[in-house]
C-alpha cells in the first residue's frame, strides 16, 4: 500500500542509505549514554549529519526532467490542503458549482493569508487511495472550472485578490467530462482570467499539466515551486506519440524542457520559488513558509496597481509569448494595393 | 502585406491538392462505402452526393468556398517557426516543419487575413488540420491573435474555422500551451469591445484548440459529424476502460448536450455566416 509506507524514489537511494547509517549510530549513541561514554561516537554523528545535508543539497541541485516529474509526483509532497494549513491562518471552504456537483479535484474558498482576505482556488490531488479516487487524482471535471470561475467573480466583485495553486496530470479525460463540455468550460475560464478585475497570483505546487493546469492558471505572476513542471503534454503521453511508447517517457521530459529552471529562461515562469533541501515532501513546513512570503510579496506588489493596468499588464505578459521568426519578406510587399483602400496597414 | 488570391491562390491550391490527393478518377466515400466519380465529389464542395458525408478540405479550398472570389488578403505569411526547445524526436524539428511546408504548401497550420462574405468585410483565421495536425505552435497563436487585434482595432466581425487532430504542438512544449491563453486573451478583449466572432467548428477540433479559441464563439457552429472535443477517444477509453457511446464527441453530440448553436451542411456555410452577422450588425 503506497500510501502509508513512505514512497523512496530511485535516484534518493544513497540519502536514504546515509540515513539508515545515522540512525544506527544514533541508537548506538544512546547506548553508549547509558554507559558514560558519548565522546568519539558523537563527533562522527555530527559529522555525517553534515555530510547528509550536502548529499541531499548535491542530489536536488540537479536533478534531471524525469527525476523532477517524479519529485512533483512524490506521494508525500505537500499537496493544496496541507498548505491550506501550513500557509493560511483560516480557510472557510466554498463548495459549490451550482450547476452539476462538488468536483474534489478542485477546491475553493476564502482566506486569511496574515491581514490579507483571500480568494483560494487549487487542485487537490488526495493523499490517500480513497482521496485520490475521489479527487480523481487531480484531474478536474467541468464542474470544477465552473466553481472556480463563480468563485472568482466572487472575489472581483468584492476586491479580494485570486491564489491559484495548480497540482495536476491534466484535467480529466472522460466521457462524463466530454458530456459537460471540459474544451468548453477551460476555454471561458482562460477568457474570464485573463479579464477579471482582481490580482491573481498562480502557482505550480506540483504537476503543471497542460490545459487542465492553464484552466486555473491565468494571472498576474505564475510561480512554480523548485522542483515541479509545467507542460503542453505529460511526458508519457508525448513519449507514447513521438517516440511510440510511454517508457521513453524520461527522453520525452528531457525534450519538453518543461522545469521551473526552463521556465524560468523562457519567461514563462516569473520566479522558482526554492523548496528545502532534498525536496518539498521533506519538510513540508519550510516549504510552505517560501511559499508563504512568495505570496505575500507578490500580492502586496499588486495591491497598489490601479485595476485598468493591471488588467493591460496581464494581456501583454500573455501577449508576448511565442518563439518565432519574423522575415520581412512580406513587409515587401506591402506596397500591394489594398481592398477598397480602407484596409489599416498591419504590420 | 502578402496578397494571395486569383491566379496565385489557384496554382498554390493546385500544387497542394498535387501534393495530397492520390490522383485517381474514382474515390470511395468514407461515410457509405459508395464509389464516387471524384470530379463530382469536387464540384460539391467535398461532400458526398450520396450521403453528405464531409471530406477534409484544405484551408485554401476553404477560402475559396467561403469567400467572396478573389477578396482573401493574406496576413503575416512572414511568420515563420522558431525551435525554442531544439526539439528532436528522431528528426530536428526544423527539418519536420520544413518537410510540412513542402507537403502542405502552406507556411505554418493557420492562415489569416480578411475577406469579404456576401459583400460584408470580416477578419478571417483558419487551421488547417493537414499541417502537423493543425496543432498551436507559436505562429499559429501569433497569426491568429493578430488577427484578433485587428478585428478589435477595425470593429469587423471575425470568423475562425479551426481544424486540429490535437492542439499540443509538442515540439514547441510550453510555448504551444500559452498559445492557448494569448489567443483567448485576445478574445476576451474582442468580446468586451463587442466583437462579433464566430466560430465554426471542423473535422476534428479537439484538444488546446477546442479548449481555447474554437469554443469562445458568440456563435458557435459545426460541420456535420466532425469530430470536436477536449480529450482524443483513445485516451478516453484508456482511462475509463468503458466502450465509447456511439456518436461520441461528434457534432451532433456536442449539440445535443447544448455546446454549439448549429449544425451547418457545408453548402450553407457561407450563405449562413453572412446571415448570422447580418443580425448582430446595427
Ligand atoms: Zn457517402
Amino acid at each position: 500500500m503506497p500510501s502509508f509506507s513512505e514512497q523512496r524514489l530511485p535516484f534518493e537511494a544513497p540519502i536514504y542509505e546515509m540515513e539508515l547509517r545515522l540512525g544506527e549510530m544514533e541508537t548506538q549513541y544512546a547506548k553508549n549514554r547509558a554507559v558514560g561514554d558519548t565522546s568519539k561516537i558523537g563527533e562522527q554523528i555530527r559529522r555525517l549529519r553534515r555530510e547528509l545535508a550536502a548529499l541531499k543539497r548535491e542530489i536536488y541541485s540537479q536533478l534531471d526532467s524525469w527525476q523532477t516529474v517524479q519529485v512533483s509526483r512524490h506521494q508525500q509532497r505537500p499537496q493544496t490542503r496541507d498548505y491550506l494549513d501550513l500557509v493560511f491562518e483560516q480557510f472557510l471552504e466554498l463548495h459549490g458549482d451550482r450547476a452539476i456537483g462538488d468536483d474534489k479535484a478542485i477546491v475553493t474558498g476564502l482566506a486569511h493569508l496574515d491581514d490579507m482576505k483571500v480568494m483560494f482556488i487549487g487542485h487537490q490531488k488526495g493523499k490517500n487511495l480513497a482521496e485520490r479516487t475521489a479527487c480523481h487524482f487531480g484531474c478536474a471535471h467541468p464542474e470544477g472550472y465552473r466553481k472556480a470561475l463563480l468563485k472568482m467573480r466572487f472575489a472581483a466583485k468584492f476586491g479580494l485578490p485570486i491564489i491559484s495553486f495548480i497540482d495536476t496530470p491534466g484535467a480529466y479525460p472522460g466521457i462524463s467530462a466530454e458530456e459537460r463540455g471540459q474544451a468548453a468550460i477551460i476555454a471561458e475560464s482562460l477568457m474570464e482570467m485573463s479579464q477579471i478585475r482582481t490580482p491573481i497570483v498562480c502557482v505550480v505546487i506540483g504537476e503543471g499539466g497542460s490545459g487542465g493546469a492553464l484552466g486555473i492558471g491565468i494571472g498576474d505572476r505564475l510561480g512554480m515551486l523548485e522542483h515541479t513542471y509545467y507542460s503542453v503534454i505529460s511526458p508519457e503521453g508525448c513519449a507514447s506519440i513521438l517516440w511510440k511508447g510511454s517508457e521513453h517517457a524520461p527522453k520525452a521530459a528531457a525534450a519538453l524542457k518543461f522545469t521551473s529552471r526552463d521556465l524560468l529562461r523562457f519567461g514563462i515562469t516569473d520566479e522558482i520559488i526554492p523548496e528545502p533541501s532534498g525536496g518539498a515532501h521533506r519538510d513540508h513546513r519550510e516549504a510552505a513558509s517560501n511559499l508563504k512570503s512568495f505570496l505575500l510579496r507578490n500580492l502586496r506588489e499588486l495591491k497598489g496597481v490601479p485595476l485598468d493596468d493591471l488588467v493591460d499588464r496581464r494581456y501583454e505578459k500573455y501577449r508576448k509569448i511565442g518563439a518565432f521568426v519574423e522575415s520581412i519578406a512580406a513587409a515587401e510587399l506591402l506596397d500591394e494595393p489594398q481592398l477598397n483602400g480602407k484596409a489599416e496597414t498591419m504590420v | 502585406m502578402a496578397k494571395i488570391g486569383g491566379d496565385s491562390l489557384n496554382s498554390w491550391h493546385g500544387h497542394s491538392e498535387l501534393k495530397r490527393v492520390p490522383e485517381g478518377v474514382w474515390m470511395r466515400c468514407d461515410g457509405c462505402s459508395a464509389t464516387l466519380f471524384r470530379k463530382q465529389v469536387d464540384q460539391n464542395d467535398k461532400v458526398c452526393p450520396e450521403c453528405n458525408h464531409h471530406f477534409p478540405v484544405t484551408a485554401v479550398e476553404r477560402i475559396n468556398q467561403l469567400l467572396d472570389q478573389d477578396t482573401y488578403e493574406d496576413w503575416f505569411s512572414n511568420l515563420q517557426p522558431a525551435d525554442p526547445l531544439q526539439f528532436d524526436d528522431r528528426r530536428p524539428y526544423p527539418e519536420r516543419v520544413k518537410a510540412e511546408q513542402e507537403r502542405t504548401g502552406l507556411n505554418e497550420a493557420a492562415l489569416v487575413g480578411q475577406g469579404f462574405i456576401k459583400g460584408i468585410r470580416i477578419v478571417f483565421g483558419i487551421t488547417d488540420s493537414n499541417f502537423i495536425m493543425g496543432s498551436m505552435g507559436s505562429v499559429v497563436g501569433e497569426k491568429l491573435t493578430r488577427a484578433v487585434e485587428a478585428a478589435t482595432r477595425q470593429k469587423l466581425p471575425l470568423v475562425i474555422v479551426s481544424g486540429s487532430g490535437g492542439g499540443a504542438r509538442m515540439h514547441e512544449g510550453i510555448f504551444s500551451l500559452m498559445q492557448m491563453a494569448k489567443i483567448s486573451t485576445a478574445l476576451g478583449r474582442y468580446r468586451r469591445e463587442g466583437g462579433l466572432f464566430i466560430s465554426v467548428l471542423t473535422h476534428p477540433t479537439m484538444g488546446g484548440v477546442a479548449a481555447s479559441f474554437a469554443s469562445l464563439g458568440d456563435i458557435i457552429v459545426a460541420e456535420p459529424k466532425a469530430l470536436v472535443g477536449f480529450a482524443g477517444p483513445r485516451v478516453i477509453e484508456q482511462t475509463v476502460r468503458v466502450q465509447l457511446p456511439q456518436g461520441f464527441q461528434t457534432s451532433e453530440f456536442l449539440l445535443e448536450h447544448g455546446f454549439i448553436d448549429r449544425i451547418v451542411h457545408r453548402r450553407d456555410l457561407r450563405s449562413m455566416i453572412a446571415q448570422l452577422i447580418d443580425y448582430a450588425m446595427p
